[in-house]
């Protein structure tokens, strides 16, 4: 799908308020931010994606996403 | 068969997953990713504690240990650090099977801040629901041979208590009950914690443990990787002496060189 020009949602990432082009997909959004989703994981309102599907899913006004990978940790 | 083959041959199986390092490191609380990747060489570990945390979403191209440890060649055990509640385990576990594709994970949920010590009534209950959702959970636990049954039965594949504090360094503290759970268990026993020093590894082998995991026994070293190879030694030790059988203790001496033909 393509963006709709000059529209935004206005969604959280990682706790933080973000606006970002409406219509983009999940890996759009990781992309703009700057986030090789090889390198994470995504959770959507609580919700696992997989990995598998952040090419087809699209970002929604109002989703929380927390977005997560390995650290050093005993 | 010859020594080394018997050495060789001494692998060990975690849910269908067999190792031959008996020794578990955690990736936590090195100066920076170097020493880490370099201590985890020394160790000879074959499986990594790892933590599942947020990207910083204002600097996303920081260095990330997957650049320094690659989890092709080591295994990434996902932890739950950090997690108070069977709910925020669970969630935490869910986020790295995706992250990392795959099963095996490290639970702990632990009952408060101070001690680090584990919450049973939210691990047990945490244990049983990732089994429903086909984890494989190797479990922190108290050093409770009846809640490590209890563990067992729920589908924990590993059962790990502590010897001491989480970060504590004291030593295996419980040899007593450590030894009735290796007794009781038909899944791995690994000391999870309370190692300080290398023969406090060693004694964790030998009361028959299958292995031990510690992170800040060797990242607080003052040499770190030096220390690493110190604790691959130290396990290696010690789970040879315990293959070996200790001789019995006697409460007064008992002369190794002969009576007889005394001059």
């Amino acid at each position: 799908m393509a963006e709709i020009l000059g529209e935004t949602v206005a969604v959280r990432v990682n706790g933080e308020p973000k606006s970002v082009p409406a219509g983009l997909t999940i890996a759009a959004l990781l992309r703009e931010i700057g986030i090789n989703p090889q390198k994470v994981a995504v959770e959507r309102n609580l919700e696992i994606v997989a990995r598998s599907t952040l090419d087809s899913v699209h970002v929604q006004n109002g989703d929380s996403f927390e977005i997560v990978h390995f650290v050093g940790g005993g | 068969m010859t020594l080394q083959q018997d050495i060789k041959a001494d692998t060990w199986t975690v849910a269908g997953r067999t190792f031959t390092s008996r020794l578990i490191v955690g990736t936590g609380k090195y100066k920076n990713f170097e020493e880490n990747a370099a201590a985890v060489e020394a160790s000879g570990a074959e499986i990594v504690t790892v933590a599942v945390r947020r990207v910083n979403i204002a600097d996303p191209n920081q260095p990330m240990l997957t650049d320094f440890i690659d989890p092709k060649k080591v295994t990434y055990l996902p932890n739950t650090a950090g997690c108070f509640t069977a709910e925020e385990a669970i969630r935490t576990l869910r986020l790295a099977r995706e992250a990392g594709g795959w099963n095996l994970v490290k639970l702990e949920v632990l009952g408060e801040a101070k001690t680090l010590y584990p919450d049973m009534r939210e691990t047990l209950r945490a244990t049983e629901q990732l089994v429903k959702e086909g984890f494989e959970p190797m479990v922190y636990c108290v050093d409770d041979p009846i809640a490590a049954k209890q563990l067992e039965e729920a589908g924990a594949v590993a059962i790990m208590p502590l010897g001491a504090p989480i970060g504590s360094g004291l030593g295996i503290q419980n040899r007593v009950t450590i030894r009735l759970i290796v007794e009781g268990a038909k899944v791995p026993v690994l000391v999870d914690a309370g190692v300080g020093t290398a023969s406090d590894a060693a004694v964790a082998m030998e009361l028959g443990c299958d292995g031990v995991l510690m992170n800040t026994a060797i990242a607080e070293a003052r040499e770190p990787v030096l220390m690493a190879r110190a604790m691959k030694s130290a396990v290696e030790a010690g789970r040879l002496s315990y293959l070996a059988g200790r001789m019995g203790q006697r409460r007064y001496a008992d002369p190794s060189s002969p009576l007889a033909g005394l001059i």
